[in-house]
């Protein structure tokens, strides 16, 4: 690795560079993922007939995907934790539990999916399905990206290096945690 | 790194279970208002234990929380200035006549499959 | 602040790394160097505008001189003369105005402006421009697949983007927004390094109201690009799948609208304009301080109204939509936001006005471009008023009335911008003079005939011409032989314009060789970029500098001399 810039390493704002680039980073989510839902939710106050589609989602499944993210976000502020107090295997082992997380997500995901499809709701079925899987596929795509991301970080955190990055993964985690909190409703419970 | 005094995170974890569990029996009463609060009300305070504990925006700097607000504030200026379009089924000088079709339409066809299994 | 290093990250080196003699591969391809990634990205975006300028000079020619064989391109059918507008538009804006003012001069000015040796994160910088030149090499690809290149205008409103029965591209509409998306993400990394930079890396002592207006200028873009380019990524995604996969987002009979797409198009694509507006504006800054020796008018000011600005612009969004059948209450607002925004911007101008105002003015390029972009800037500023009301707009909308209106916003902004900022920091850049004879010659031939081009094209406009149409033989009212010596007199200006581009290429070419070496501060600026070697080695001043003031101290009474710099201690 080359060596850093000493602009890496000033900090103007008090806030470490790092952790300053991933709120930026989260705001351009919001707005995605905002843009996103808006136009759903438009639409969905427009058709009544969407509540019909929207009875075929299954709740439980999604509930359980509900339950799995936020207990992944348990452990990945638990690692936070555990990597301020400087023990990095520790964090690293967390950060582990919080991948299984993410991987029985996109499992649990893929086998919702599969089924659906199987009973014909594909993603042309109605607007309403291509909504659905449009939002939590971008969602979907991100957990994916998250797990990738804290495989490096826990990598490096298990030989207590760069653990400085275990909460920004972390961070990342939660506002993934945060949309499926909302999606959670707007595509399951709402019928 | 600032050191500061850590929540309990379990406990704050139990909590969002909780609520989970609230919002998915609520709409078992069947009562639209009722499921409304249980769904949306129980989504915003999940997300604000989340972000508030696990995300540590409680002692983040306050322009970080303002930030994100603006970005939130933004979607709403979004929906505001394109929901009075988008929603409608006529305006001004144009109609969607295609649009109220496809309700009908889609009101009954409940999907290509068998919904129930 | 001392340079200390703090403990998280391993150790880096102390001071500047003093690099190996690098290979030509890692200086010149794959740079970290936040300079010569400046500096990819101001060629690429060159190249652009080569390729935008010479669409444009194919379909003008097709308009001046309707069914000849233009020269270089041969007969344009009118699926070319779609294809050709629309990414003549989505070049210019994407590929030419973005990069350019935001990330070559981003790149370039921030680190050196704000005293600190490289972007926060060289290496996702460097990713940010593999990103965007990705997306130029997706946009070409779009125009050799099959069916062509996309033709359904650079709003690509649906159902003529969304469906390939209306467009008859079938992939050249889908390689298009892939590269807009692609080009999309490279800005987002970027902004997100740029924004993170200045807030975090200036140099000890430079406090909020030191930071040059370039600088907050770009971070301020960066930050708008991303609050608003949020929706449209989702609705490209929308698109894309309308367009593989069939699914119905913005078709109404499968309950979809195909306004939503025209409001996620606009909430991105009018703060867009002041995306793009704020850098120019910060270079024009910068200049006319330099060169009238003043100390720019009301700093703070500046400031605020680039703020206001900059929220305004995203309440202003559905001017655009006025004939779509918008509510008509909603018209209303969006009728007065948009009269609201001119009074920020007006401002800045009476601002800049009030800096030459007593100052010792000099006449050297840079400043001719700047004073010029204010000048024609007013020009597109004020026709906007008539299009920012919705009644009047019902007989403007989509005429050559607007076209002229919105070239004279963005020509100053992204041809006059780039060559006011490359021909002051030219010196800096590449540590050589450009002549400035040459440099006056382009100057008057490139303004002159661009009056000629768009002046011709109001009045068109106001005759009723429509946008988007490839021959207008086929209307009695339009096809007279006066508006056709319109035509005429705008692609012959055209010509006369592109043919003085050579002059400047020419002095690009031959200063870049044999120019005269610039020294260090040639125009005695204060900011600190002047203060590091021109051109600035990898890491960019010998010793990182602490700011003393702020950068727009000239002709201070008592001074020997008539500038400052921001560094200097007393
Ligand atoms: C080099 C001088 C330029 C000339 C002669 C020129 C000419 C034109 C003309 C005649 C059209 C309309 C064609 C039609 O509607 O049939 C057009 C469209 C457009 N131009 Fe330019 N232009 C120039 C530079 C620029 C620049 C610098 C920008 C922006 C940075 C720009 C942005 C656009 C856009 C956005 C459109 C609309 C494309 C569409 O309708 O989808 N142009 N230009």
């Amino acid at each position: 690795m080359s060596s850093r810039p000493i602009a890496t390493t000033r900090s103007a704002t008090e806030i470490p560079t790092g952790k300053l680039a991933v709120w930026w980073l989260l705001g351009s989510e919001i707005v995605i993922f905002g843009g996103l839902l808006a136009s759903y939710i438009m639409y969905r106050l427009a058709h009544d007939a969407w509540h019909a589609q929207a009875a075929a989602t299954n709740t439980w499944i999604g509930a359980f995907n509900t339950l799995v993210l936020l207990t992944s976000s348990l452990t990945a502020v638990l690692a936070h934790q555990a990597a301020e107090e400087g023990n990095g295997p520790k964090a690293a082992k967390l950060l582990w539990a919080t991948i299984g997380g993410a991987a029985t997500f996109l499992i649990v995901k893929a086998f919702e999916w599969t089924m659906e499809i199987r009973h014909g709701y594909t993603i042309t079925a109605d607007t309403f399905w291509s909504f659905y899987y449009t939002a939590a596929g971008l969602h979907a795509a991100h957990v994916l990206a998250g797990a990738v991301v804290m495989v490096f970080v826990a990598r490096s955190a298990a030989r207590n290096q760069e653990l400085h990055r275990v909460e920004l993964a972390g961070i990342y985690w939660h506002f993934v945690d945060i949309v499926w909190i909302f999606l959670f409703p707007l595509l399951y419970i709402a019928k | 790194m600032s050191e500061h005094h850590h929540p309990n995170y379990v406990k704050i974890w139990a909590i969002l279970v909780g609520l989970l569990v609230v919002s998915v029996l609520g709409p078992m009463l069947g009562i639209q208002i009722v499921t409304l609060i249980t769904a949306f009300g129980i989504a915003v305070v999940k997300a604000y234990l989340v972000a508030k504990n696990f995300m540590h925006l409680n002692i983040e700097k306050r322009y970080i929380v303002y930030m994100l607000t603006t970005c939130l504030v933004f979607m709403f200026l979004f929906f505001a200035g394109t929901a009075p379009d988008v929603m409608e089924a006529e305006g001004s000088n144009w109609e969607k006549p295609s649009f109220e079709l496809y309700d009908e339409a889609a009101s009954h066809t409940v999907g290509h499959g068998t919904a129930h299994h | 602040m001392a340079e200390t290093v703090p403990s998280h990250p391993p150790a880096p080196e102390e001071g500047h790394p003093h690099h190996e003699e690098m290979s030509f591969w890692s200086k010149y391809i794959f740079p970290l160097d936040h300079k010569m990634i400046g500096m990819q990205y101001l060629f690429t975006g060159i190249a652009m505008a080569m390729v935008g300028g010479f669409f444009a000079y194919t379909f003008r020619m097709q308009l001046a001189f309707p069914g000849i064989e233009v020269p270089g391109w041969g007969l344009v059918s009118p699926a070319d003369y779609n294809a050709l507008v629309t990414n003549h538009g989505a070049i210019m804006i994407f590929w030419v105005a973005m990069p350019v003012l935001i990330a070559a001069f981003g790149n370039f000015l921030i680190p050196l402006m704000i005293g600190c040796d490289d972007m926060v994160f060289p290496r996702i910088n460097r990713l940010s421009y593999q990103i965007f030149f990705l997306s130029v090499l997706v946009l070409i690809a779009s125009f050799l697949v099959e069916g062509g290149a996309f033709g359904g205008a650079w709003t690509a409103y649906p159902p003529l983007s969304a469906k390939a029965e209306y467009s008859l591209t079938p992939l050249g509409s889908s390689l298009w927004l892939l590269a807009v998306a692609l080009e999309f993400v490279a800005f987002l990394l970027g902004g997100i390094n740029f924004i993170t930079t200045a807030m975090n890396s200036r140099a000890p002592g430079m406090k909020m109201y030191d930071i040059p207006i370039v600088v907050w200028m770009i971070v301020l873009a960066s930050i708008m690009f991303m609050l608003s380019v949020g929706p449209l990524v989702a609705g490209a995604v929308m698109l894309f799948f309308d367009q593989q996969l069939g699914t119905g987002f913005f078709d109404p009979a499968r309950g979809g609208d195909p306004v939503l797409w025209q409001h996620l198009f606009w909430f991105f694509g009018h703060p867009e304009v002041y995306v793009v507006l704020l850098p120019a504006m910060g270079i024009v800054a910068e200049i006319i301080t330099v060169f009238a020796r003043k100390k720019l008018f009301a700093y703070k000011t500046v400031l605020y109204t680039a703020f206001g600005t900059g929220i305004l612009s995203f309440t202003v969004w559905a001017h655009h939509q006025f004939v779509a059948g918008i509510d008509p209450r909603m018209a209303h607002i969006f009728t007065i936001t948009t009269l609201l925004i001119s009074v920020p911007i007006a401002e800045m101008c009476f601002v800049y006005i009030a800096t030459l105002y007593g100052g010792s003015i000099r006449l050297t390029t840079p400043m001719l471009w700047a004073l010029a972009f204010i000048a024609e800037f007013l020009i597109g500023g004020v026709t906007g008023i008539f299009l920012g009301a919705s009644g009047a707009d019902i007989y403007f909308h989509d005429s050559y009335f607007v076209l002229a209106h919105f070239h004279y916003t963005f020509f100053p902004i992204a041809i006059i911008g780039f060559y006011a900022g490359i021909t002051y920091w030219f010196p800096k850049m590449f540590g050589r003079m450009l002549d400035d004879r040459l440099g006056k010659i382009h100057f008057w031939g490139t303004i002159i005939p661009f009056n000629g081009i768009f002046l011709p094209l109001f009045i068109l406009g106001l005759a009723g011409q429509h946008r988007r149409i490839y021959n207008y033989e086929h209307f009695p009212e339009l096809a007279t032989p006066e508006l056709q010596a319109l035509r005429v007199l705008a692609t012959v200006s055209l010509l006369v314009m592109l043919g003085f581009q050579l002059v400047f290429l020419v002095n690009f070419v031959r200063s870049l060789r044999r120019g005269e070496k610039a020294p260090q501060n040639p125009w005695k600026a204060n900011t600190l970029e002047w203060q590091a070697p021109s051109p600035p080695p990898h890491g960019n001043f010998a010793t990182l500098p602490t700011v003393y003031r702020g950068p727009y101290e000239y002709s201070v009474p008592g001074r020997a001399e008539d500038y400052w710099p921001q560094n200097a201690p007393e």
